[in-house]
């Protein structure tokens, strides 16, 4: 018999995955990426001609829970209608098995490519409008669970997409019957958060939030805040939490506060909501006081003079011009 | 506060403090409350218009502008009142306007939040 080298065991590999598209109204074009579940596809839409991501699942182990895992990542991108969240187009099942879904294709950067170079009020509102989506999925009770940079998509013209939203998790009273049956597939009442059934932790180090690292089955949309106070650390320091030493001179204090904040152990003292955290990103971007950092006499009145720099220096000219002229004006 | 208020207030109370340090020069001390209500009143003259103005026109270097060549107009027509002092009337009437004109475009509200 004729042992094959793993080179030709690779490549024969790599062809296998490549999805059957017969029978459907795409057009293969190329692949894009790999996920955590399956790979992602660029395909042209035959009727509509317009190009699409499609998102689909391995062929060497489509089990029914990755394959509901996967519609229930379609389902809930379909429910999110958000500009914020890439659009849904279509799903379903291929001929080899597989299944798959489609969504918008998004020509641009993650946010790790997207942020060299990038001065700070600019990552700072990439951050707020990050949160946006957020809020708006955990207003509908969702949570994403895997938020980290190379999850988020600036586009082309400047807009930032969430995406991967593949283990999301969604509320019991936000599931319909039918779809119940699938969330208890993806999300076991036990221990659902530590394994799968493959025996993966869900999520990423760095991003996860302690609970979510945990198992803890009590998860809720403030494990996003963790992942987003870590996302607003990495825009600010280039690595992960944890991941380096960073200088205490290199983070601004108010936005180190932000960041502990969010990333705090207990979920009861971090922001509530994304909405709130943003709120504190807005007020350090405006120089206004930040509502996680108690800041010192002289940094107040640093902060305002920053604030009313203009004013202040304008008004200084007057006083001092009405000096010189009592002190110098010929009597 | 709205945009002409802001110009209002912030003209009367430079105005004021314009006018009053004209106590500083003795010979026209025995005339300090005429000099004060004078200068007041005028700054609420270029506050009300440099208020206006910012209304209007939602630019800070085009209110600025208009600020400091109100206030210099002003400042002047009041100098040629006063046969001289040109540069002693001219130059703080210049800035009272141009403060105006910056604080009424940067922390004036605008009109439109009154509508709503």
């Amino acid at each position: 018999m004729t042992q094959l080298s793993d080179k030709v065991v690779a490549r024969l590999q790599a062809e296998m995955q490549v999805p059957d598209l017969t029978g459907t109204r795409y057009h293969l074009v190329r692949y894009l990426a790999r996920g955590g579940m399956g790979s992602v596809w660029l395909v042209e839409d035959t009727v509509l001609q317009r190009r699409l991501a499609l998102k689909v699942l391995d062929l060497i182990a489509p089990t029914d829970d990755l394959a509901a895992r996967l519609l229930q990542e379609g389902r809930i991108l379909a429910r999110l209608e958000h500009p914020g969240i890439v659009p849904m187009h279509d799903a379903g099942t291929l001929l080899d098995g597989r299944a798959f879904y489609c969504m918008k294709y998004v020509e641009g950067q993650t946010l790790t490519q997207h942020i060299p170079n990038k001065s700070l009020p600019d990552k700072l509102r990439v951050v707020e409008r990050i949160a946006e989506p957020l809020d708006f999925a955990h207003a509908r009770g969702f949570i994403h669970r895997d938020l980290k940079p190379d999850n988020v998509m600036i586009g082309a013209f400047g807009e930032v997409l969430v995406m991967d939203w593949g283990l999301a998790k969604v509320s019991a009273s936000n599931l319909k019957p039918a779809e119940n049956e699938i969330a208890t597939v993806v999300l076991p009442t036990q221990n659902s958060l530590r394994v799968t059934g493959t025996g993966i932790v869900l999520g990423t180090p760095g991003y996860m939030s302690p609970e979510q690292a945990r198992g803890d089955i009590a998860v809720d949309h403030r494990s996003d805040i963790f992942s987003l106070g870590a996302i607003l650390w990495f825009m600010l320091t280039g690595s992960a939490p944890g991941e380096l030493p960073v200088a205490a001179g290199s983070v601004p204090r108010p936005l180190r506060a932000i960041c502990e904040k969010a990333m705090a152990a207990d979920p009861r003292a971090r922001y509530q909501s994304a909405q709130e955290m943003t709120a504190d990103i807005a007020n350090y971007r405006n120089e206004e006081p930040v509502s996680a950092y108690s800041e010192s006499l002289l940094e107040r009145a640093g902060r305002v003079f920053a604030r009313h720099r203009t004013a202040i220096v304008l008004v200084a000219v007057y006083l001092l011009m009405r000096v010189l002229f009592i002190l110098f004006e010929p009597r | 506060m709205n945009k002409v208020l802001l110009g209002l207030v912030l003209g009367a109370i430079l105005g004021a403090i314009d006018g009053m340090t004209a106590w500083f020069t003795p010979a026209v001390r025995a005339q300090i409350a005429g000099i004060v209500i004078g200068s007041t009143i005028k700054g609420m003259i270029v506050g009300i218009l440099i208020g206006g103005f910012a209304r209007r026109v939602q630019s800070p270097v085009l209110g600025i502008a208009f600020g400091l060549a109100l206030g210099l107009l002003l400042a002047f027509i009041v100098a040629l009142m006063q046969h001289g002092y040109y540069f002693q009337i001219m130059l703080p009437g210049g800035i009272v306007g141009l403060i105006v004109g910056y604080a009424t475009q940067r922390y004036g509200r605008g009109s439109q939040l009154q509508r709503t």
